[in-house]
Formats: C-alpha cells, sequence, structure tokens
C-alpha cells in the first residue's frame, strides 16, 4: 500500500485512541475533585490532569493556574491546543478522509459522524452533566471507530497498520499516567495517609477504565503495587504495557511476513516486550519505577520513529 | 422566449409514454412522503460524505449539491440516438486530436483556422510529434447534452480534459434504489453499476505495450482540498486502485514509481484528476506542488499512460466546439448524429456584427474557461451588462463565441412549492479503449433548481437527478 496512506490510517487510530483517553482522563478527574477534601488531599488535580495528558508545558505557557474550567477547556474543546479532544476529532477526520478508500464505510461512518456531532458542541456544553454526556459520547465514539476496524476491516496491512496506531497511542497512554503518578504508587511514600490514596489509585484505574478489572484480577482491595502491575506487567489487561507489546509485536510480525521481511522495528518492539514479559512488579520498584517508565516512554517514542522510517516515509 | 419543451408532459396535458410510471406513481403518493425522502436523502448523502467544495467561499468548504428525488427519464429509442451520437462524437474527437499533434491534415485542409491552434493557450507543443498508446488520446469524456424538443439533442460542450461529476450518477442511483424500491419495481431500468468495471477495463486497455500483462492503474488527484476530492476517492475505491498524490510518485530512468509500504512500485496508467498545467513542474508550471517533477518525460519516452492524455484541451475548447460538424464530417466522412447550437464565431466580421446587433438575445461565452462563471445570459441582463459586454466583445472578438438562448428541455422536479419544471441538461460519460466504446446507459442530470434559471452549475445553485434509461 501507499506509503501515505499506511501514515494516515497509523495516525487516525492514534488520534481516535488519543481522544478517548483525554475523556478518561477529565471524567477521573471530574470526580476526584467532587469528593470533600478530606478524601484526595489538597493537590491540584487539574493540574495532574493537564501532565497527564502529555501537555503541561503548552498550558502554563497560556494559564497561570489549572482550574475545572481553563483545563476541561483547553483538553476538550481548545482548537490551539493540537491535542485536544476536538482537535483529534478534527485530525483523525482529516486523515480519514485522506483515506477514504482504505476505510470500511462503518470507519468512516464513525469518525465522520463524530466530526459532525462535535460541531453541535462548540466551545462546550454549560453544565458539567452534559459535560458528563459529551465525555461518555467521545468515548463511546472511539470504541464504535474501533468495532468498526475490528468487525470490517480486511486483514490485511491497513488493518494492521492501524492497529500499531492504536497499540503505540495506548503504551504512551498508560505508561503517561504512570509518570505523573508513580509516586502515589510507592509503598514508602507515607506523606499522604491511605484513604487519601485510596481514592487517587482508583482514579488511576479508572482513568484506564481498569478499576473492576482490578478486582476481577486480584480480588483484593487497591494496593498500589497491585495497581501497577495491572498496568504494567499483567497480560489480561489490555491496556497494560505489556499487553500493548503483545499486541504489537504480533501486528508487525504479520506486516513482516505479508512483505516478506523482517526488520529493526520488529527486533526493537520484541526487545521491548521480552524485558516486560521477564520482570517482576517488586523487581521495578526495587530498580526504580520511575526510572523504568522513563526508559519505556522513550523506548516506544523510539518504535514511533522506527515504524515511520522503516515503513511511513 | 418559446415555452420549453417538457419531457413529462406536452402542452395538450397528455403525459409522455416513458414517464406514464412516474407519473401514475406520483399519483398514489401519499402527501409529504416526497418531501420525507428528501430528507432522508440529505442525511445520507451528508453522512457519506459526498460533498464538494466551492472555491472562494470560506465556511462552504464542504456542500452538498441538492439532490432531486424525482427521476428523469429516457426512452429505450431516444438513448439509442444518444449513444450513437456520442460515439460518433467521441471518435472524432480522438482523430481529430491525434491529427492536430501529427499530420494536420485539417489545417491544411483549412477546416479549422491554424490560430485557433498555435494561439491557444491549452495546445502543448510538448505533444507535436508524440505517440500516445493505442493513439488515443481522450479515454474519459463527458459530453454535455442539452434537449430543446422531442427530437432534437444538441451538444453544449465536449468536456475532454478531466470531466467529473460521475460519482453523482452512480451514487444517486445507488440512493434511489434505497428510497423508492416501489419505483424501480415498476420501472425496467438499464443499471449503471458496471461503470466502475467498464473504467478499469478501459485504462488497462490503454496501458503502455511495454507494461505487464496486469498494468499497475492509479488515480491522481490533487488532494482533500480539491472541489471533486470526494469523487477521486470514491472512484479509486470502486476501482481497487491506489489513489496518489503528486508526492507519492517519483520518476527514476523514465519510468512512474509509487511509494509504498514495500518501497517503490512501478506505475503503468495513471487517471489523473489534474489539469495539465500542473502535472509536472519541470514541462509545465513550475511553481506546482501538486505535480511529479519528470512525469512527462517518462511519459514521452512511452512509460506511463496518462489518462487523458496532455493537450487535450484544443479538442473541447469553445472555439474549436463551432467547427465540430465539419471536424465530423472530414474524418469520418458522415453527418453528425448529435447537433451543435448554432454558433457565432467573433472572430467572423459578418457573424461578429450579426453579434453585436443581437446582443439582447444572445447568449455571449468566453472562448476558454469553463462553467457558468461570467456568463452572461443575454436575455435576462441588464441594460448596462449588455453595454460592458459589447465593449468586451468589440476589443477582443477572436476571445468570444455567440449562442442562441437555447430552451432547454424541462423535467418535473420536487421544489417548495411542489412538484414543478425546471430545465436540465446531461452528462454522459463515454470511454474509449483500445478495443471498444463503453457508454454506461445514461449520465449525470443536473438541473437549474431556481424557476426560470438555465443555469445548472452545481457552483451556482444547480442540482442534480438520477438518470433512467428504460430497458423497454
Amino acid at each position: 500500500m501507499l506509503s501515505r496512506t499506511a501514515d494516515n490510517l497509523y495516525w487516525l487510530a492514534r488520534y481516535v485512541e488519543r481522544a478517548e483517553y483525554l475523556a478518561r482522563i477529565l471524567e477521573a478527574t471530574q470526580r476526584l475533585t467532587a469528593l470533600p477534601l478530606a478524601y484526595v488531599g489538597t493537590s491540584n488535580e487539574w493540574a495532574s490532569a493537564v501532565a497527564t495528558a502529555g501537555c503541561a508545558s503548552a498550558f502554563f505557557a497560556r494559564f497561570d493556574e489549572a482550574n475545572e474550567e481553563n483545563v476541561t477547556h483547553f483538553l476538550a474543546f481548545s482548537a490551539d491546543n493540537p491535542s485536544s479532544i476536538r482537535s483529534c476529532f478534527e485530525s483523525a477526520r482529516t486523515n480519514a478522509r485522506a483515506v477514504r478508500t482504505a476505510l470500511t464505510v462503518e470507519m468512516w461512518d464513525a469518525i465522520n459522524g463524530a466530526w459532525l456531532e462535535l460541531k453541535r458542541y462548540g466551545n462546550g456544553p454549560a453544565s458539567r452533566e452534559e459535560m458528563m454526556r459529551f465525555l461518555r459520547w467521545v468515548q463511546e465514539t472511539s470504541m464504535l471507530f474501533d468495532g468498526s476496524a475490528y468487525r470490517t476491516m480486511l486483514r490485511n496491512d491497513a488493518y494492521w497498520f492501524s492497529r500499531l496506531g492504536v497499540f503505540v497511542e495506548r503504551a504512551d497512554n498508560t505508561a503517561r499516567i504512570l509518570d505523573v503518578k508513580f509516586h502515589l504508587l510507592l509503598p514508602e511514600e507515607e506523606h499522604v495517609g491511605g484513604p487519601l490514596d485510596y481514592f487517587q489509585w482508583s482514579a488511576i484505574l479508572r482513568s484506564v477504565s481498569a478499576l473492576t478489572a482490578y478486582h476481577w484480577v486480584y480480588r483484593d482491595s487497591l494496593k498500589p503495587w497491585l495497581v501497577a502491575d495491572l498496568l504494567i506487567l499483567n497480560k489480561q489487561m489490555p491496556r497494560s504495557l505489556s499487553s500493548c507489546y503483545s499486541n504489537l509485536v504480533s501486528f508487525l510480525d504479520d506486516i513482516a511476513s505479508a512483505y516478506g521481511r523482517q526488520g529493526p522495528t520488529q527486533r526493537h518492539a520484541r526487545n521491548v516486550h521480552t524485558r516486560l514479559e521477564n520482570s517482576k512488579i517488586d523487581g521495578l520498584f526495587q530498580s526504580g519505577l520511575h526510572e523504568f517508565i522513563t526508559g519505556f516512554l522513550a523506548d516506544n517514542n523510539h518504535l514511533n520513529t522506527m515504524v515511520n522510517e522503516q515503513y511511513l516515509n | 422566449m418559446s415555452v420549453a419543451f417538457d419531457e413529462m408532459t406536452l402542452p395538450d396535458g397528455s403525459v409522455r409514454p416513458a414517464y406514464s410510471g412516474l407519473k401514475e406513481w406520483l399519483g398514489s403518493l401519499p402527501p409529504d412522503i416526497l418531501d420525507l425522502r428528501r430528507r432522508e436523502a440529505e442525511v445520507i448523502f451528508r453522512r457519506t460524505g459526498i460533498t464538494f467544495a466551492v472555491y472562494g467561499e470560506a465556511d462552504a468548504a464542504e456542500r452538498l449539491i441538492p439532490f432531486d428525488v424525482l427521476p428523469r427519464i429516457i426512452s429505450k429509442m431516444e438513448w439509442e440516438t444518444l449513444r450513437r451520437g456520442l460515439e460518433q462524437r467521441v471518435r472524432t474527437i480522438n482523430a481529430y486530436i491525434k491529427d492536430i499533434y501529427g499530420r494536420r491534415d485539417i489545417l491544411r485542409a483549412g477546416i479549422v483556422p491554424e490560430d485557433l491552434i498555435f494561439q491557444n493557450p491549452v495546445f502543448r507543443p510538448e505533444m507535436n510529434g508524440q505517440k500516445v498508446p493505442h493513439d488515443i488520446y481522450v479515454h474519459v469524456a463527458g459530453i454535455d447534452v442539452v434537449r430543446v424538443d422531442a427530437d432534437t439533442f444538441y451538444v453544449l460542450e465536449d468536456n475532454a480534459r478531466t470531466p467529473s461529476g460521475v460519482s453523482y450518477m452512480l451514487e444517486n442511483r445507488e440512493i434511489m434504489m434505497r428510497l423508492f424500491p416501489e419505483l424501480f419495481s415498476r420501472h425496467r431500468v438499464a443499471p449503471v453499476e458496471h461503470y466502475a468495471d467498464e473504467l478499469l477495463a478501459t485504462l488497462k486497455s490503454v496501458a503502455p505495450l511495454t507494461s505487464s500483462a496486469d498494468p499497475v492503474v492509479v488515480l491522481l488527484s490533487p488532494g482533500i482540498y480539491n472541489s471533486a476530492y470526494y469523487e477521486h476517492s470514491f472512484l479509486a475505491d470502486k476501482l481497487g486502485i491506489e489513489l496518489v498524490e503528486g508526492r507519492d510518485l517519483l520518476i527514476k530512468g523514465e519510468v512512474v514509481y509509487m511509494r509504498t509500504t514495500e518501497g517503490l512500485k512501478r506505475v503503468d496508467v495513471i487517471y489523473r484528476r489534474i489539469d495539465d498545467d500542473f502535472l509536472d513542474p519541470l514541462a509545465f508550471r513550475p511553481d506546482s506542488a501538486l505535480g511529479v517533477p519528470g512525469l512527462m518525460a517518462a511519459y514521452q519516452a512511452g512509460n506511463v499512460t496518462l489518462s487523458n492524455a496532455v493537450g487535450t484541451g484544443i479538442a473541447d475548447d469553445k472555439a474549436v466546439y463551432s467547427y465540430m460538424p465539419e471536424i465530423t464530417k472530414f474524418y469520418l466522412g458522415e453527418e453528425p448524429i448529435l447537433k451543435n447550437v448554432p454558433t457565432w464565431r467573433c472572430r467572423e466580421p459578418e457573424h461578429l456584427k450579426y453579434v453585436l446587433d443581437h446582443l439582447d438575445e444572445l447568449v455571449v461565452k468566453e472562448v476558454h474557461g469553463s462553467g457558468g462563471y461570467g456568463m452572461p445570459i443575454g436575455p435576462r441582463a441588464d441594460k448596462a451588462t449588455i453595454a460592458t459586454f459589447r465593449a468586451k466583445v468589440k476589443s477582443n472578438p477572436r476571445n468570444f463565441i455567440a449562442q442562441p438562448t437555447l430552451a432547454l428541455s424541462t423535467c418535473p422536479t420536487c421544489v417548495d412549492e411542489g412538484i414543478a419544471p425546471r430545465h436540465v441538461d446531461l452528462r454522459p460519460f463515454v470511454l474509449t479503449g483500445s478495443d471498444k466504446i463503453r457508454i454506461v446507459p445514461g449520465g449525470l442530470t443536473r438541473v437549474a433548481l431556481q424557476k426560470g434559471s438555465l443555469v445548472v452549475n452545481s457552483s451556482q445553485g444547480g442540482g442534480t437527478k438520477d438518470t433512467w434509461v428504460l430497458d423497454t
């Protein structure tokens, strides 16, 4: 297929995945800030949301402090923020238009429908209730798109490149939450009391839609190292780093076998995956959770670069 | 102006046979149903993204062409005449272009004036003596036809460069079949859905002789900002070929390749929807970012087919148009089956005099340029406009032709006040391959939605209709 088409499919999937993630962050933050201070402490959750979304520097270049109004607008509706939900949907649709021929009708319908619907929201909903509905809608749109891709696309390189986009973005998102919130997961950090952390942990899990999953997997109350285990190493958890890389390795292998050639991208993904497979969560804590996550974000970025160099240019 | 010929209802109130089924069906409908269907159609069109862009309108980046739910119906016999006439017209065009860039017999015979060719900006000296695969220049033609009475069809314009609109022909049919299954079951409508296969077969048949048995065909588009982008992506999809932009192609050793995820892949036929000017910055406009540097060289080396060929504009130019009847006789020795609209060439003194004396009853057109832009409709223009035009024509007569205002036929159309006659034209698409000429029965019917208006262009408030050719 055309390199440009593969590139568009890859980014289309990334943008949709990112929009969903932003919606989850906003939803979780909304919940957290609605709790009495005694349960969540005095940290600024809106600033933390901006950091988790990966746009702290762009945000603080514009605003002095983070509050519900400016963060919600910046992450959801701002046309100036290239990573807002609006910008993601617009970029996704631009990419989709450019590759109409590579999309199924259902996928196009999902993304074009979202883009049309987005116009109805204008500069943002008037009330928190409406905002909640909006955030649910964003997540449903992503699921509709993802489901359409899954159910209707031919299993060929177009599908595989689109999946690469999903999992590179998803791995990045999960790692980013861990990067911003890792201090809450460190057992030795006792500066905030148990009950405070409990709600923070559940907010993290909510951001990656893993709260219910946690209970099924561990049948235990929330423990920081288990939260970390779930998001980093657990193979059952579809948003864990390990699961993302297992998918990336498999889709990259599909591409390699269709094209008859393994390349540096395949080798790199396999290395990252093997490292995750061979890790234990206490080992990661001992050698430094933060260093591990920083290292992973760099590795994941590198994979993006390699996919670009090997296929998309 | 005389009363226009209505394709459904004769002046005595009787209904023409082709439309009897439609008339009966309309009588059986509950009120408001057409309006409901019209709104359904709009929702479907918008969701599918069948939009077009209007240049120079800020927010109208994506607009829908209004769609009229009442079909335009052509009988089998009428179509048979049209089909033969269209084939003849396109055979003429191909013979003529070949001659112009080759032996130039027609110029020596004095049938077409030389300056009309050599001083024409759409004449491409690069094509002089250039052989094109299978001697076919125009593989896809969109011949605009209008009707003035029960028997007479005129060719209004030959579009021999990059005619568009076929996606509407196909989508209109799809949507009609979805909205009105009952109406279809009452008629035997010749299908159009095989157009994509016919186009692909045509394009493959004109691949360079050096290409492999299964030539690689691509569609070259200027990209998503082009007004016809939807059509480009729609066609590429239906044909199952790559939709490429200039930046996806590159030339190596006078061979065209596209950049794919598996490396470079050779391209044999380019169905290009980019104007000549923008094809290759090395050969034509150096500021074109849409084209492919070196494409002309590869073309001249015979390693790729461009469809349509470069330089076909000399066939559909409005100045050349008026010579088409003579051109047909010259190459085919046949009388034209489809008539030309009587045309006065302002370049000829006695014609000019007539035109200046009758400006208020003629349509004056610039020889170059397309569509309805800046085209004064004589009888509807005010005095000041006519005066300005008189000066313009006088200062550069060669640049203008004039035609009588045609009473274009009308078809029943859904408008705000109910069902009313509106003027229509027809653009059938004629495909010329090395093996044969293919024409899908029907074409794109454009309709002027404003009462009395003769302007059917989508950029100026025109709409479209499904076009039915009856098979019985």
